[in-house]
């Protein structure tokens, strides 16, 4: 994780039973940044970039690791429900909201459930939707080596993706092997996908934007287009040749759409 | 000593090159023959009649799936056919992968059919499965452990617990348990685990008082383990003995020493230590969540670290790690090897086939195959039971391309002159089977301090 103790802290909530652990940075209007299957990646470019106007409220998802998962939760609608309760325990709602891949699956849950508890709504390539053609990536037959290179189009050249969890080490390599083992119990089968979202999410009236690499490999963009469909008045925008992390592979396009949508 | 059977019963049409390309997991089922598969396995189950004849006192089967190395993809079928065909054997399953099945009610009353139709000769053994065969089945891998454990609770439930009753676990739900089938044997069919040497397991089995049989795995990390469950055992009141521990040890014989080993080499792709670890390609034997905490950051080091399995990984194969230890380095190299996610790619199909060969001795040196005339492997199947002391003993043997004279002559050669041989030497050595001590019946000696079963002390020497 990179290291900027200038721009963010730690700390600890209790939410239910459970200790969430939360990196907290910036200051504003809050950003509830909902991180994807591999962890929080640390504080990147446009953590910084957003953290000028908002205050970014990024909780490690329960069983990633830092924050231990409770016994009862068993799917990704649980895990929106925590966050739910999170909410409501720190009177943030509505909130804004960013979530990425599966961070996206969960505010899209918690949207289905309860739009009224977001003022905007950002999803950047989030699974969740079983698209119509092409598959969501079998991440599970993959090594987490292989499965952080397949997450962006060009990895040689894409800036920032060095920086990303600090590098490949041992104790990097156990924090993602948590964080895979946690996202199977959560979505192995329906793989990555709820069958019912598509339909629960007609009830979203918040403003919703969708974000999307014309390349990704991991969620195909037909799962957005699909979303697009879904989420009444959303809009999807896609950058072209970029894969499933636009936050890092088209920064300046990526940071023009979501301060614009969220100012 | 209960002395029984093993073979692999593996596919042995299958192109030699690909298995070193990629493993004996995830090769295209376009290559398997089913005509040729059918001959195969009922030239196994002749082979099981051949060892009953010969006086073996056991048959054991196991099972994995999508692979050429085992075409026991449903080994209850194989035993269903065995309980009629056999008439005294005991027809040992090590062991049905519980995580996997789905349907643990199901399997209770498949094995119970088994037990019934033999007249009460079925044992009876669980497994997690490999990691590939998490894949095989969509057994989600990071429910490995829990599913094991309820599909265990229920399987016994459903043998001992008179239905009809209720069962609502976390993972499997039944509202009507009341089997028309049930075990001939009281309370249960015996119930060995087989492994290798993972620490967990075997405290399991201490704590259910089952006897633990280790899968060809090298000798001094094996006598650990057995103090290992020796401890476990004493926290849970008992004094282990011989009934406690089995032990399968390839033995390839042959009429001369030359012959022997011509055969035996080419085990090597067959399922030995070595072999094993071609088993499959790392993303598929460490599946999210399938291993241990521990396991998962002794993993962690070697795949990010790939230095540490220094040079060729063949060889550290061979250097008397644990099997697993020798599975993890070799599945690290593999990385390297074949997605050159670390590095470059260092060797190529013909050099890597040339260093699996290169340490056969290394591997003979070491006891993971025994080789030889009747006369030469004796002495060394000696050493194996004075050391380990087990009382279960398994002949693990005909993996690899091997011609069918050969196996049946390896057969009779091992039931005519080695096992009556062995079974002297239990006597001698007074090494106990389950069927003649009840395993977790022998109390702990007044001081409260537990006797060890095994030694290192009969190979001293020998590994140096």
């Amino acid at each position: 994780m990179a290291q900027n103790s200038q721009e963010w802290q730690e700390e600890t909530l209790r939410v239910d039973q459970t200790d969430l652990h939360i990196v907290k940075g910036g200051s504003g209007r809050p950003l509830l940044v909902l991180h994807d299957e591999m962890g929080h990646p640390g504080w990147l470019k446009w953590h910084s970039a957003m953290a000028r106007e908002h205050s970014l409220i990024i909780p490690l998802h329960p069983g990633f690791g830092r924050t231990l998962a409770p016994e009862w939760i068993r799917s990704i609608r649980d895990v929106a429900g925590l966050y739910s309760l999170l909410l409501r325990q720190q009177k943030l709602a509505p909130v804004d909201v960013i979530g990425f891949s599966l961070g996206g699956w969960i505010a899209a849950e918690m949207a289905a459930a309860n739009p009224d508890q977001f003022r905007r709504i950002v999803l950047v390539a989030p699974c969740g939707i079983k698209p119509e053609r092409g598959e969501i990536r079998d991440i599970f037959q993959m090594m987490a080596p292989d499965q952080l290179r397949s997450s962006v189009l060009d990895y040689e050249n894409t800036p920032e993706f060095n920086s990303l969890f600090g590098g490949i080490g041992p104790e990097q390599f156990e924090l993602w092997e948590d964080a895979r083992a946690q996202t199977a119990r959560l979505a192995w089968q329906p793989y990555l996908h709820n069958p019912s979202l598509g339909h629960l999410l007609e009830i979203v009236d918040t403003p919703t934007l969708l974000i999307w690499g014309k390349q990704d490999s991991i969620v195909p963009l037909n799962a957005g287009e699909i979303y697009q469909r879904s989420i009444p008045g959303s809009r999807l925008v896609t950058f072209d040749q970029c894969g499933h992390r636009p936050e890092i592979e088209k920064l300046t396009d990526f940071l023009r759409e979501t301060q614009n949508f969220l100012a | 000593m209960h002395i029984s059977y093993f073979t692999e019963r593996p596919y042995r049409y299958v192109p030699n090159d690909m298995v070193i390309r990629n493993g004996f997991f995830g090769n295209p089922n376009k290559f398997f023959d089913p005509v040729k598969g059918g001959q195969l396995l009922n030239e196994y189950l002749d082979e099981k009649l051949l060892a009953e004849e010969l006086g073996f006192d056991g048959v054991m089967l196991n099972e994995h799936h999508d692979t050429s190395f085992c075409m026991g993809s449903v080994m209850n079928v194989e035993a269903s056919v065995l309980a009629r065909i056999t008439k005294k054997v005991k027809i040992a399953l090590l062991g049905n992968p519980l995580p996997i099945v789905g349907n643990p009610l199901r399997l209770a009353e498949e094995l119970a059919m088994i037990d019934m139709i033999s007249g009460g000769r079925l044992v009876s053994g669980w497994v997690r499965g490999g990691g590939s065969e998490q894949f095989a089945s969509n057994a989600n891998p990071a429910f490995n452990r829990e599913y094991f454990n309820e599909a265990h609770e229920v399987v016994i439930k459903a043998w001992t617990q008179p239905g009809p009753f209720r069962y609502e676990g976390k993972h499997f739900h039944y509202r009507f348990i009341d089997p028309w089938v049930l075990p001939i044997q009281k309370p249960h069919p015996p119930i060995w685990i087989p492994g290798l040497l993972s620490p967990e397991t075997v405290e399991w089995c201490a704590e259910h008082r089952y006897p633990y049989v280790a899968l060809a795995t090298f000798l001094p990390p094996t006598v650990d383990l057995w103090n290992f469950y020796r401890d476990a055992a004493a926290r849970h009141g008992y004094q282990v003995g011989t009934e406690n521990f089995g032990y399968l040890q390839k033995v390839y014989v042959a009429d001369t020493e030359e012959k022997a080993h011509d055969i035996a080499k080419y085990d090597m792709f067959g399922g030995a230590g070595i072999g094993y670890s071609l088993f499959g390609q790392p993303q598929w034997m460490f599946p999210p969540g399938y291993n241990s905490k521990q396991a998962t950051s002794r993993i962690a080091r070697q795949f990010t670290a790939p230095d540490a399995t220094q040079g060729s990984p063949w060889a550290t194969a061979a250097s008397g790690q644990s099997a697993q230890q020798t599975r993890q380095n070799i599945s690290a190299a593999q990385v390297q090897h074949r997605s050159g996610i670390w590095g470059e790619t260092r060797d190529s199909i013909d050099s890597t086939r040339e260093h699996i060969f290169s340490s056969f001795p290394e591997v003979e040196r070491q006891f993971q195959i025994i080789c030889g005339t009747p006369r030469t492997v004796l002495p060394k199947i000696r050493k194996v039971l004075e050391c380990l002391r087990p009382g279960i003993f398994f002949f693990w043997q005909n993996d690899g391309p091997i011609k069918r004279e050969d196996r049946i002559n390896n057969i009779k050669l091992l039931g005519t002159e080695v096992v009556p041989a062995v079974r002297e030497m239990a006597r001698e050595l007074e090494l106990k089977s389950p069927f003649e001590v009840q395993p977790g019946s022998r109390p702990l000696p007044p001081s409260g301090k537990p006797e060890s079963v095994g030694s290192l002390e009969p190979l001293a020497g020998l590994f140096n």
